[in-house]
């Protein structure tokens, strides 16, 4: 173990290093995403992940947020256990109508201010699920949406992007 | 003819089914070998629904050999199969929320996939029924002092799917748990009826997203079987090349993941690197990271680009290197064993009972891996080991990961080898102008994907069923967590990694 530990150390970071354009591209709005949520939020911005029926794609694209590349705690963003210590809602998958009142049981438990993000094409309007008997078919039917991030599913750019947008936006 | 064929002599063989045969039989056939299933002499791989029709997929391990059983039920009823054998009741459950149809004998009459919140019953049956009144759901009962109840869920703590647990613990020593899924349901086989081929496979593709390929392969297999279509060799590698990389990509993830659930942060960091690696590479190969939409009935959508086939060499050369660190990591590290050793065991012959396909049933000595028991193409061309123990618990299944990350890493090399550079990727999918029926096996990150299709004449889906391996996974972690304590919960939980958005359809 203590190899891997000093390998690392001297290393650097993975993030600073990775050459690939979307890499860097990560890395500016990653910068930027930490001027503003230090700006509004005080440095902390907490962020509760709801599955709303989605196919778990989202859910890969949204871990792979904390890995070592986009590095999203670095900014204190973070993802907490409890809808109680959150400020925002990160919505995915096309609202099954099994999922419909924990999702609006979950939004009623966050405390104001608070904000929504609808993350994939299923959550803006039940994409490739809509019309079926079983999904709602949008997160806006059911809690007010702040802002859709698109994507079958996202990638982590774009869930970066998305979470500077709203950012930006939020009064 | 195989020998499991022959004893079905008195059934009707349907020479549309292809490429197994399909057997319509009667009342006793259907019993006898649902009691062949519940004696173990067979394995039961599917059991779905239809219009006034049940059908159930039946493996013979021996020969091997693989048959669908039909029992057609024009009074809307049939003998339960999960009377004698249990994994099939959630099967079972399921049927009757969809079609309305009635397992006669049934032990658990439970709605299962139904949660009472449509605005329809039965929404695939010939005549979907307004809702009817029904009582709140119970839960299982354990009695004994000083018991005490933990529902979990559907929100969970992580970011992950939704589903409740309902725990019944004395202490922290979990005494037993009940599992209640569904949430996720989609409606995606009522989604399928009548769409074209191409809309199908999207929906196939979105069934479980970490096994996109898998299921795409699988709905893909059984329209080119029924169709009587053979993919262009150069579709046939690509398609195998990229079922190991997501195969690669979750169990990196998941091997991650566990070490992550007993506060092992460090092996998860390092595997979270690498499978961020896997979908860079699939991504610059195939322009998706989790390629979903790649694998297509006919071929492959996309051509592979010359940068992704450098990336993947690059990332080939260098996980060469730092996961055999990482494996010497975890095997050294014993405050980490001593979470995983002993933990969440599950038992050969439970294994072996629910047919519990993946790491799940390679951990407790099933050795049933599609890629080498079926031998679908191109795996029969290729030289690969199947990875067996027969522990049973949390370790286990991390090994038999780690044991399959190397045979993949070996395999991905095998294909780029062998695999065509030039050449057409796919054919059109032409309709028969007859009705036409194919049924496919594919072995995904997590077990064996079972995809059946019906098309009609216009080569529309008329029925479509996708069984993820989780059916016979969910049930066992029930087992599994009996006994051991409330808090290495999530850690089971994770060696399985079931699929709630597979499982719910």
């Amino acid at each position: 173990m203590r190899n891997i530990l000093l390998q690392s150390l001297l290393r650097g970071p993975l993030t600073e290093r990775h050459p690939a354009t979307d890499a860097t591209a990560a890395a500016e709005l990653a910068e930027a995403l930490g001027r503003s949520a230090r700006n509004r939020l005080g440095r902390s911005l907490a962020i509760r992940e709801v599955d709303a029926g989605s196919c778990n794609g989202c859910e890969l694209e949204i871990h792979a947020l904390g890995n070592a590349y986009y590095d999203l705690e670095r900014f204190g963003l973070r993802f907490v256990a409890s809808p109680r210590h959150a400020d925002v809602l990160l919505v995915t998958g096309p609202v099954t109508r099994n999922m419909r009142d924990a999702l609006w049981r979950t939004y009623q438990a966050v405390p104001a201010p608070k904000w929504v993000i609808a993350a994939g094409d299923c959550a803006r309007d039940g994409g490739c699920f809509s019309g079926s008997y079983a999904c709602v078919g949008g997160v806006a039917e059911v809690i007010p949406v702040d802002l859709h991030i698109a994507g079958c599913p996202p990638t982590p750019t774009a869930l970066l992007q998305g979470l500077l947008a709203l950012l930006e936006s939020a009064h | 003819m195989s020998v499991l064929l022959e004893s079905l002599g008195a059934g009707r063989v349907v020479e549309a089914h292809k490429p197994v045969p399909r057997v319509v039989v009667d009342d006793d056939l259907w019993r006898s070998v649902a009691s062949r299933i519940g004696a173990s002499e067979l394995t039961l791989l599917g059991l779905w629904g239809d219009i006034a029709a049940v059908h159930m997929a039946v493996l013979d391990e021996s020969e091997p050999s693989v048959v669908v059983v039909t029992r057609q039920c024009p009074h809307g009823r049939f003998p339960s199969v999960g009377k004698v054998h249990p994994p099939a009741i959630r099967l079972e459950r399921a049927i009757r929320d969809l079609f309305g149809l009635e397992p006669d004998g049934l032990p658990d009459p439970r709605p299962w996939l139904d949660h009472g919140r449509w605005d329809v019953e039965s929404p695939l049956a010939p005549r979907p029924q307004r809702p009817s009144e029904r009582a709140p759901t119970r839960f299982l009962t354990a009695e004994g002092d000083g018991l005490h109840q933990i529902p979990v869920g559907p929100v969970h703590a992580g970011i992950i799917e939704p589903g409740h647990f309902r725990f019944t613990a004395n202490g922290e020593a979990v005494v037993r748990l009940e599992e209640r899924l569904g949430y996720t349901h989609k409606g995606i086989e009522w989604l399928m009826q009548d769409a074209p081929i191409e809309r199908a496979a999207r929906l196939a593709a979105r069934t479980s997203g970490d096994s996109t390929v898998a299921t795409s392969l699988a709905f893909a297999r059984a329209v080119e079987a029924a169709l009587g279509i053979d993919v262009p060799p150069r579709a046939v590698w690509l398609r195998a090349l990229m079922a190991e990389l997501e195969r690669l990509a979750n169990h990196f993830g998941d091997i991650g993941a566990i070490c992550n659930d007993a506060a092992f942060a460090l092996m998860h960091a390092h595997c979270g690197v690498l499978r961020e690696n896997v979908l860079r590479a699939s991504d610059a190969l195939l322009g998706h990271r989790l390629m979903m939409d790649r694998v297509v009935p006919g071929g492959v959508a996309v051509e592979p680009t010359l940068a992704g086939f450098a990336q993947l060499e690059d990332f080939l050369s260098a996980t060469e290197k730092t996961f055999p660190r990482l494996v010497e990591l975890y095997d050294n590290t014993a405050s980490l064993q001593d979470r995983t050793v002993g933990t969440g065991i599950v038992a050969p012959a439970l294994a072996s009972q629910f047919g519990c396909g993946g790491y799940v049933g390679r951990a407790s000595d099933r050795s049933f891996d599609a890629r080498r028991t079926l031998a679908y193409p191109p795996y029969g061309e290729l030289s690969f080991e199947v990875p067996v123990l027969d522990e049973g618990d949390v370790n286990a299944r991390v090994w038999i990961r780690i044991r399959e990350v190397e045979q993949s890493l070996s395999l991905v090399h095998q294909i780029l080898e062998r695999l065509p550079r030039h050449g057409a990727l796919s054919v059109p999918c032409v309709a028969t102008g007859k009705t036409c029926e194919g049924l496919a096996i594919v072995e995904g990150f997590r077990g064996d994907v079972l995809a059946s299709v019906r098309l009609d004449r216009h080569a529309h889906v008329e029925r479509c069923h996708l069984r993820d391996p989780s059916w016979f996974q969910w049930p066992v972690l029930e087992a599994a967590i009996e006994s051991n304590i409330v808090a290495d919960f999530p850690l089971c939980n994770k060696s399985f990694n079931c699929s709630y958005s597979g499982h719910d359809l």
